[in-house]
């Protein structure tokens, strides 16, 4: 059996006619009790397992997904991969996560597709370029590579882009970062799942977690649509659907959920080659490897678990991307989707233990989580293992809604993803 | 394109209309509300799958009313005047 990936594995099984592969992970049935239960099989629980059992040899653990394993969030976002936050509790959290994802294809024997395209978030005014000075010496104090481009540095990274004198959003500059850029959505969830299932992980799919056990005020299982299951340290990394669960736990969290959207164009010759937003619009966009436009924007209005988006946004985010780019007025869309995000008030997430003990969150990514899907599972790894928070999940614990600390992301770096 | 029921104007489309929070969250009163009271009102929150109970803004007449509506489907089962009662006198 073919267990590694490598170029020689490759050749050794194109001789053998591609009959010695294993499944990526396991398919195991469930048992009655695991050391550690982790609700949600998008990248936030499935990295949480793979970093329990590899980093602190915890490898009794069940990941249990309703659906398929990155059939959330995960396999529907439009996959921007950055660090350029504000506040320096957020630097060190996606901090830590991209700098896990540089080295995340070696560590999971897996390709993630990681492209550091760089990305541009431009300015449309004097005002703004003032603003943008500020964020970005604000950034470089906290150690990330952000740059001020002025107009002419952007027409050289994205000479696309609308810059007539007609442009209804004219563009003065915009921030950089040189690391920032993409990495493959699917690849992601597939690469934790499979090298945490090769360190003993169960991932159980189409396994719903309806109710919660709960003794003497402590969490202490879950019911599912396959049977009751047992565990003292349990993790919830449920995304959009977190509130339902909380309500089976009997607290309510500081969250809404809404549908975002997104959408992709016909596949077409390299034409773009870093990610490029613009605040104006609210709509950013990147080509895919396969040549695809994928496009995306702002959330929809209205509070929704309906994952389907609604069709104001949709045109929205469409007349915004051809202000931008005139010339993708030729293409045609392929598909929309949406996807159920959980929107915090200060667009921070909720790392710690729930009001329920025993019970630990790792939710509120709303709709910029797939960057931080690394430190996302470390961090909760950390919480289930020891009981106790890592100083960089400390500051994004639920209390901070209570003592007033937030981190209010969207005032300080602005639009999310 | 959505169509909502504004109380006062009629059916409009979804774009005219604002979400303003959940209905029944009371803002608490008095001089020593405790900080976990204040964390409550401003920032926990039901976001129930299924019926929901929610107050919108008309944007174009102003008015806040309650809308009832299902939150996966978003099919509106009604919208009534905010305080109906009240105004009414
Ligand atoms: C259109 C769109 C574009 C986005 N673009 C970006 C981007 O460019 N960059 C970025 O960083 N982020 C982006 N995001 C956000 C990002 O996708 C999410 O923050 C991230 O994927 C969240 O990961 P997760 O593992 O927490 O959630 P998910 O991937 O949603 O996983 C949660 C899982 O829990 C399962 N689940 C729910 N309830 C239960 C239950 N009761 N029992 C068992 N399982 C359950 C679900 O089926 C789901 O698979 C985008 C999101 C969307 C929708
Ligand atoms: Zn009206």
């Amino acid at each position: 059996m073919t267990r590694r990936y490598s170029a020689f594995s490759l050749f050794k099984e194109g001789l053998a006619g591609q009959t010695g592969w294993e499944p990526a992970w396991r398919s195991p049935s469930p048992r009655k009790s695991y050391d550690a239960i982790i609700i949600g099989g998008g990248g936030h629980g499935l990295a949480t397992a793979y970093y329990l059992a590899k980093t602190h040899g915890v490898t009794n653990v069940a990941v249990l997904e309703k659906g398929w394993i990155g059939g959330g969030n995960t396999g529907r976002n439009t996959t921007v991969v950055r660090s350029n936050y504000y506040y320096p509790e957020s630097v060190a959290l996606y901090g830590l996560a991209h700098r896990l994802y540089e080295g995340l294809g070696q560590d999971l024997n897996y390709n993630v597709m990681l492209s550091q395209r760089g990305m541009i978030s431009l300015c449309h005014s004097a005002i703004e370029m003032e603003i943008a000075a500020r964020t970005v010496n604000a950034m470089q104090i906290s150690g990330i590579d952000a740059e001020l481009y002025s107009v002419d540095d952007v027409r050289r990274v994205a000479p696309i882009y609308n810059f007539s004198a007609q442009a209804r959003y004219p563009v003065f500059g915009g921030v950089w970062q040189g690391r920032a850029g993409t990495a493959r959505h699917d690849a992601v969830a597939w690469g934790y799942a499979r090298a945490a299932s090769g360190l003993g992980v169960d991932i159980i799919q189409n396994c719903e977690v309806t109710d919660f056990i709960i003794a003497d005020g402590r969490c202490r299982g879950v019911v599912t649509t396959r049977g009751e299951m047992r565990a003292e340290r349990i993790g919830m990394a449920v995304a959009g659907h977190s509130s339902v669960l909380a309500a089976k736990a009997g607290f309510h969290l500081p969250i809404n959920s809404y549908a975002l959207q997104a959408c992709v164009s016909e596949p077409v010759k390299p034409i773009l080659d870093t990610v490029v937003l613009s605040p104006g619009t609210g709509v950013y966009v990147s080509q895919s490897d396969k040549g695809e436009m994928v496009i995306g924007g702002a959330l929809d209005r209205i509070p929704s678990y309906g994952q389907r988006g609604n069709l104001p946004t949709l045109e929205g985010v469409i007349s915004g991307l051809l202000e931008m780019f005139p010339a993708f007025g030729q293409l045609k869309l392929m598909r929309q989707w949406a996807g159920i995000v959980d929107v915090v008030p200060d667009s921070s997430p909720i790392i710690g233990e729930s009001p329920l003990p025993g019970l630990f969150l790792n939710c509120g990514w709303g709709t910029g989580g797939f960057k931080a899907i690394p430190a996302g599972g470390t961090l909760l790894a950390h919480l289930l293992a020891t009981g106790k928070h890592n100083d960089i999940s400390r500051p994004f614990d639920l209390d901070r809604f209570v003592t007033g600390r937030l981190i209010d992301e969207a005032a300080g770096s602005g639009i999310a993803h | 394109m959505q169509i909502f029921t504004c109380p006062f104007c009629g059916p409009r489309d979804e774009s005219e209309f604002h979400f303003g929070g959940e209905a029944g969250n009371t803002r608490p009163d008095g001089a020593d509300v405790p900080a976990e009271r204040w964390a409550r009102y401003l920032y926990m929150r039901a976001n129930p799958k299924g019926a929901t109970s929610e107050v919108w803004v008309h944007m174009t007449c102003g008015e806040f009313f309650i809308m009832e509506r299902d939150s996966v489907g978003h099919k509106v089962a009604a919208s009534h005047p905010l305080g109906g009662a009240e105004k009414s006198e």
